[in-house]
């Protein structure tokens, strides 16, 4: 067998984004470089940045701004199989749009759910401390779960809230069935707490899937659920037609009171997008969509495209 | 009347997901045989431990993103280490992986 399989690596996405909504259109080059880093047998280091530029429509010309920051630093340490302990600034593990789907080269669509901040505390992030493993992995089924705290953090890399939580999913690889529980509590401010749970299911054998989370917090809750496919009828994935990908998500939120705690919308908002990607060759993709929203403030239009390339490379030659 | 244009996205939706292909069967899914006596096995094994890797891979590898199109050799330790925790991959899985990705 080879050696030296654990160089460190760098990967993650650099993409171009064009958002039209109500009319206003904005710009977006982005790169979101990822480093993972093995020291020893057991300890790992990773981490991920965002640097942006924000090009936004003005009544005489653009107005741009500018953003470098570091999305999540973490150690993990792998104690057994079941078990790592992460210590760090590290992704919150609540429903999983947040530390599955937010990469650039991930998510089918440009931007987050409307749901996407309930959950998360505002930075998206802890500062503190995570157990996190595989409880059961048996043949037909698994059960993961991650545990967490965060202790409060005012600084400008890595701001983070006092607060606890934890997940727990059920995966059955058969079925390709993942349905899982989220919680959290806010432990400044108010002490709120947030519920989450997801549903995934992407039938074997199909590039069929679908995705949904609810959630809940003290003063709005919401959906989202997602479907894409590919097909495989005209000469497989990689045919011009089988890279082509449509996406659809439908998304609710309803306000439970006028509190502008979190980034939900302030009425109760729906909204359908519709997406076609298509999967260049070389990890490339191009993301277009279409929305629709509805609310009572006014029903808009929102038009995104982009491309996303992803990149992944060993950091030096092999030993 | 919001109502009704979100029914009708909805029912565009639901016709263009309607020909999901589910021609092409999958390929190992349904686990390893245990049946086979000790000489069998040890013959099979590179085989097995291949078809295993991949059914693993094929499982787990492609649910969060579009799996990977190929990647050097030198990573492939980092990759699983980095995966190992977000795809709830137990120890088996991960020795299987590693093969799959270093035949
Ligand atoms: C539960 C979701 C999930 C599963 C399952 C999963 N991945 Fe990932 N994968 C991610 C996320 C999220 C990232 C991006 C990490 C980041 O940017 O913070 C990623 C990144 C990667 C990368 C880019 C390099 C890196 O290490 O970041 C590779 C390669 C990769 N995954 C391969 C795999 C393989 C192989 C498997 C199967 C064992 C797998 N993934 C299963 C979520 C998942």
């Amino acid at each position: 067998m080879a050696r030296a399989q654990d160089t460190p690596l760098i990967s993650g996405g650099v993409a171009f984004f064009s958002n039209t909504n109500g009319g206003n259109t904005s710009y977006m080059p982005l790169i979101e470089p990822l480093i993972a880093m093995p020291i020893g047998q057991r300890f790992m280091i990773e981490s991920r940045a965002a640097i942006l530029e924000s090009f936004n429509p003005t009544s005489n010309g653009y107005d741009h701004s500018h953003f470098a920051g570091f999305t999540y630093l973490q150690g993990d340490f792998i104690v057994n199989p079941h078990l790592t302990i992460v210590g760090g600034s590290f992704l919150l593990p609540f429903n999983t749009y947040n530390d599955r789907l937010s990469p650039v080269w991930i998510n089918n669509f440009q931007d987050g759910p409307l749901i996407a901040s309930l959950g998360i505390l505002s930075s998206g992030s802890g500062l503190g401390g995570m157990a996190r493993g595989s409880a059961v992995s048996h043949h037909s089924y698994s059960i993961d779960y991650a545990g967490w705290f965060s202790a409060r953090s005012g600084n400008e890399q890595f701001t983070a809230t006092r607060a606890f939580g934890g997940r727990t999913s059920l995966y059955l690889p058969d079925q390709r069935l993942e349905v899982g529980l989220s919680y959290d509590r806010q432990l400044q401010g108010t002490h709120e707490n947030f519920y989450g749970a997801h549903v995934w299911w992407e039938p074997a054998g199909t590039a069929f899937r679908l995705r949904s989370e609810y959630a809940r917090g003290h003063h709005a809750q919401g959906y989202w659920v997602e479907a894409d496919y590919r097909t495989q009828a005209f000469g497989g994935l990689n045919s011009w037609v089988g890279r082509f990908e449509p996406v659809f998500r439908l998304q609710q939120t309803f306000r439970r009171d006028t509190v502008v705690s979190d980034g939900v919308p302030l009425v109760d908002t729906q909204r359908a997008d519709f997406g076609i990607d298509y999967n260049l060759p070389h990890n490339t993709r191009i993301l277009t969509s279409y929305s629709r929203q509805f609310s009572s403030s006014g029903n808009t239009n929102i038009w995104e495209t982009g491309i996303v390339y992803r990149f992944l490379f060993p950091t030096w030659k092999g030993r | 009347m919001k109502m009704t244009s979100l029914a009708v996205m909805l029912a565009l939706a639901a016709v263009s997901l309607a020909p999901v292909a589910r021609s092409e069967a999958p390929a190992a899914s349904n686990g390893k045989t245990e049946t086979k006596s000790d000489k069998q096995q040890k013959d099979q094994r590179s085989h097995q431990d291949q078809d295993d890797g991949e059914r693993i891979f094929e499982a787990n590898c492609s649910r969060c993103h579009n799996a990977p199109e190929g990647f050097s050799p030198r990573i492939s330790g980092t990759i699983v280490r980095h995966m190992r925790m977000r795809a709830s991959l137990s120890a088996h899985d991960e020795q299987e992986l590693l093969r799959f990705f270093n035949p």
